[in-house]
């Protein structure tokens, strides 16, 4: 097998010699050296599998910390990029990938292979028989990716195969088939940057926008060196969130001191325009602007500005299921432009005309932000509502006029802007979520602190006479209930599926959510946003729990204080419990 | 003597008539060989039963001394009926024998039982044992199975017990076998501290360290209180029991030749997979065979099909005897 001659000469001379150059030469004084490991593929796919695994949060960071922490650049640069879904390399297909299976071994051994390991990269990975021999770095392998062409491509992924072990030649495909499949969000990932040093997220945030895999300027400001320069225009800055509140939470505060608007249920987006480069950003630093090219072609001004992203439809505003269908698209076509056209709501200002607002009261950057001229009419500039008392805004919340209304936000009029979740300038006061009552179908075991108790939980609604599972629920009951529950599920199991039970159909937990969209996906054919267990009903025979349809209402009547969705039948947690 | 009335597959397991006996057998029967003690080889209540001294021993262990009315020690060639009968070790587990039956004008029958050639601390190695008719299993007879290295498995191990140092790592492993397995591998790797078993575990274990298996300290993992040391080695079952939760925040582990494949990790909720197996590989299943190169190859149980296709394409005649009972989920 000839070695495409896109591998670069390190691959040939093996051995390590690579690696002590790429270690970044002697340490300075007094600081930390970690071991620097040599085998980069190896510690990858070491990195790839225990994260897969990993299901807790806090363990998935400890892990992608202390790799960062032990390998050199540039491979933890493109490790993490890779983590991160921003390596962007030609992506090796599915079907090049079986033509090399086909090549190399029996079809019908392959195909009971693949049929038992279920996964195509895995089963090559693990049917695949060389001589491990020497070491590649990640580098390497993103070095020959970018440079081998179409055609020399296959032979260059047989003559990496054919030297590595079977984990890293798992790794090396899941690189190349650029699905990586862990569950790691780029904001967990950089989390995992901030534990490493002094620079806190908030602050790697703001530079991180224009700056390019492997990262090594990242890589040396956390261990130490100087604040990377932000080059790039239109960069994300860290977005100021709120906190939960409650009325009884909010009569120890002035009204007076504060502020009120709407809540509206569409995405929280960072709009940035900066010397003729526009972005728009999730709340989290996402660059979704592929998805809105039209509110991108309106965003005639020079700032950065935080809003609401709704879809409208007819002149009002639509739903989060039409904003849904504009969400996750890479690009977006004509008619969906023309059916559910984007708008941007404003409600703060943090850079206008060159000028950062950050600093100034929140009252002064809203006098900007109202003489502000936007110049197009699908932004505009989400209006305080007025009250005097607590219980006045508990009335305006109680009926609001949209029914995208998903509550009230509570704001200091003296707050800077500052970005995390500070405690106090910035409250959210939801509407009361709804609820409908289930009767618990399966459960899964926990992990982590969960070990051991059955804690996840599948429940149904009924369907003439038959359960259909409609969501899955696993926190909202406190530990004492977990205890009681796990015991249910281990008296009332009628079947096992590995760590999944299936549970005689006579407990019914009352489950609070958000909405409830339509899914072609789920075989109920909803989905529910943010489900968890409000109650459980000990006392309720399971036959009592709600129908399917009451939560196919609920899809037609966004706002459950409108009257005609009461009157359809719609039941609300704050109404039931007057009952 | 036609290969089939030597030895064929029943309902009971598989039967010798010119000995009078089976092997492996799933249900009560007058007489058995028994190859090993794992649960669905070894079963109680058989008339009489030949095996090795271990093997008998650990079947005392397990069901009590009257697991059977008659016993015997396999030792040396032996006449059973019209047949020679002589065990060989197979290196799976402790006591894990071949059986090799011969008899006057028919073929040389080797049934390898369970088998495993890679070296084992807690059992004696595998051993070739030439024959005409070689029956095999193949619970890992499918080419994606070549299992690395058990003490790079352990160091994995090792590396996770330093990265989660405040974590219980409960490693799932099976009684008989597997659990004094990562024993001893932990020990080889110079792990010397405290590993605390599972009470299922605890005899059989005691039994190898009598066997002259060093196992170093050892305790119970009965009461919360009791529980210092970060390794606690456990039968899988125990992981769906309410056994598990006086663990605070525990890695579950599990040693098995099935972590290989990640699908089948996650089916069982496993955080830390080690792919550490007591049975052949693809790798050294093809290599016996090339190596024995038997006229026929019977295939017991796992996965046939695929021996049979690769038995077929390296011209080796095969047939499955699709025997059922025999469990492959507790490896």
């Amino acid at each position: 097998m000839q070695v495409s001659p896109g591998l670069p000469s390190a691959w040939k001379t093996v051995r390590g010699t690579v690696f002590s150059e790429a270690g970044g030469g002697s340490p300075e004084p007094g600081r930390r050296q970690p071991p620097v490991q040599r085998c980069c593929m190896k510690a990858f796919a070491a990195l790839l599998e225990r994260l897969a695994f990993t299901p807790a949060r806090n363990a998935k960071l400890q892990i992608l910390q202390h790799y960062l922490e032990r390998t050199p650049d540039p491979d933890r640069g493109y490790a993490f990029a890779a983590l991160t879904g921003d390596l962007k390399l030609r992506a090796v297909t599915p079907s090049l990938l079986r033509g090399l299976a086909v090549e190399r071994f029996d079809e019908v051994l392959f195909a009971l292979s693949y049929d038992f390991v279920g996964d195509l990269a895995e089963t090559i990975a693990l049917i695949w028989d060389g001589e491990p021999q020497g070491e590649l770095s990640i580098a390497e392998a993103v070095h020959l990716l970018e440079t081998t062409g179409k055609a020399g491509l296959p032979a260059a992924i047989v003559g990496v195969l054919d030297r590595l072990g079977p984990s890293e030649r798992l790794a090396f495909l899941k690189l190349a088939t650029g699905n990586l499949r862990i569950g790691l969000s780029a904001r967990l990932a950089r989390t995992a940057l901030a534990q490493m040093g002094a620079p806190t997220l908030d602050e790697i945030e703001e530079v991180w926008h224009g700056l390019k895999p492997p990262y090594p300027e990242v890589f040396a400001w956390v261990e130490g060196g100087p604040r990377p320069d932000r080059a790039a225009l239109a960069p994300f800055r860290p977005v100021m969130l709120s906190t939960p509140t409650d009325l009884e939470e909010l009569r120890a505060l002035d009204p007076a001191d504060h502020v009120a608007e709407w809540k509206w249920d569409g995405i929280r987006v960072q709009a940035v325009s900066d010397g003729g480069v526009r972005r728009l950003y999730s709340r989290t630093g996402e660059d979704i602007s592929g998805a809105f090219p039209d509110l991108i072609a309106a965003m005639t001004w020079e700032g950065t500005v935080d809003g609401e992203l709704l879809v409208r439809s007819q002149g009002s505003v639509a739903t989060f299921n039409d904003l849904q269908q504009r969400l996750n698209r890479k690009t977006v076509s004509r008619a969906l432009l023309q059916s559910h056209p984007a708008g941007l709501r404003v409600y703060d200002l943090l850079i206008w005309n060159g000028e950062d607002l950050r600093p100034q009261p929140l009252m002064d950057r809203r006098a900007v932000l109202e003489a502000a001229d936007f110049g197009s009419d699908r932004i505009d500039v989400s209006p305080l509502l007025s009250f005097d008392t607590w219980d006045d805004l508990a009335a305006l919340r109680a009926d609001p006029p949209d029914p995208v209304i998903e509550g009230v936000m509570i704001k200091r009029r003296d707050a800077p802007y500052t970005g995390g979740r500070p405690r106090g300038p910035w409250f959210k006061w939801k509407r009361d979520p709804r609820v409908v009552d289930a009767v618990l179908m399966y459960a899964q075991r926990g992990h982590g602190k969960r070990s051991g108790y059955y804690s996840d939980f599948t429940f149904g609604l009924w369907q003439e006479d038959t359960l259909v599972p409609v969501g899955k629920a696993y926190f909202g009951f406190t530990d004492e209930e977990l205890r009681e529950l796990d015991r249910f599920v281990r008296n009332n199991t009628t079947e096992r599926f590995g760590p999944v039970r299936a549970v005689a159909p006579k407990l019914v937990v009352e489950v609070a959510f958000e909405g409830v969209n339509r899914s072609a996906r789920h075989r109920s054919g909803v989905a529910l946003r943010f489900p968890r267990v409000s109650r459980i009903r000990w006392d309720k025979p399971a036959v009592e729990a709600d129908r399917l349809d009451t939560l196919e209402a609920m899809i037609d009547a966004p706002n459950v204080f409108d009257a005609e969705a009461a009157r359809a039948g719609v039941r609300h947690g704050r109404t039931r419990r007057r009952e | 003597m036609r290969a089939d009335d030597f030895l064929h597959p029943t309902d009971a397991g598989l039967y010798c008539p010119p000995g009078d006996f089976f092997i492996d057998p799933v249900r009560p029967v007058p007489r058995a060989l028994i190859t090993h003690g794992h649960g669905d080889h070894a079963r109680s209540g058989h008339g009489a039963v030949m095996a090795t001294r271990e093997t008998l021993e650990i079947m005392a262990i397990r069901y009590g001394e009257d697991f059977t009315a008659a016993r015997q020690v396999a030792d040396g060639p032996t006449r059973v009926g019209d047949v020679e009968v002589s065990f060989h070790p197979a290196g799976h587990i402790l006591g894990s024998a071949q059986i090799r039956l011969a008899c006057d004008n028919g073929p040389v029958i080797t049934v390898s039982g369970d088998y495993c050639r890679t070296p084992n601390p807690v059992c004696a190695p595998w051993e070739p044992v030439p024959c005409d008719i070689f029956v095999t299993e193949a619970t890992f007879g499918l080419p994606v199975f070549k299992h690395p290295d058990p003490s790079a498995e352990t160091q994995k191990l090792l590396a996770s017990m330093a990265e989660f140092p405040d974590r219980p790592h409960l490693v799932g492993a099976y009684a008989l076998g597997k659990a004094q397995r990562v024993i001893a591998l932990l020990r080889q790797a110079g792990y010397d501290a405290p590993i605390h078993l599972h009470g299922s575990a605890q005899r059989l274990s005691d039994y190898h360290v009598a066997e002259g298996i060093p196992l170093g300290d050892l305790r119970p993992a009965t009461t919360p209180k009791q529980i210092e040391g970060q390794v606690v080695i456990a039968p899988p079952s125990a992981f769906a029991s309410p056994w598990v939760q006086r663990f605070r925040d525990p890695v579950i582990c599990f040693a098995s030749g099935w972590m290989a494949v990640r699908a089948r990790a996650r089916q069982r909720g496993v955080e830390l997979p080690l792919v550490i197996s007591d049975h052949v590989d693809w790798s050294q299943l093809t290599q016996t065979l090339s190596e024995l190169r038997p006229s026929e190859v019977w295939v017991t149980h796992g996965a046939e099909e695929a021996l049979v296709r690769w038995c077929e394409l390296n011209q080796l005649r095969a047939r499955p005897l699709r025997l059922v009972g025999y469990e492959d989920e507790a490896e």
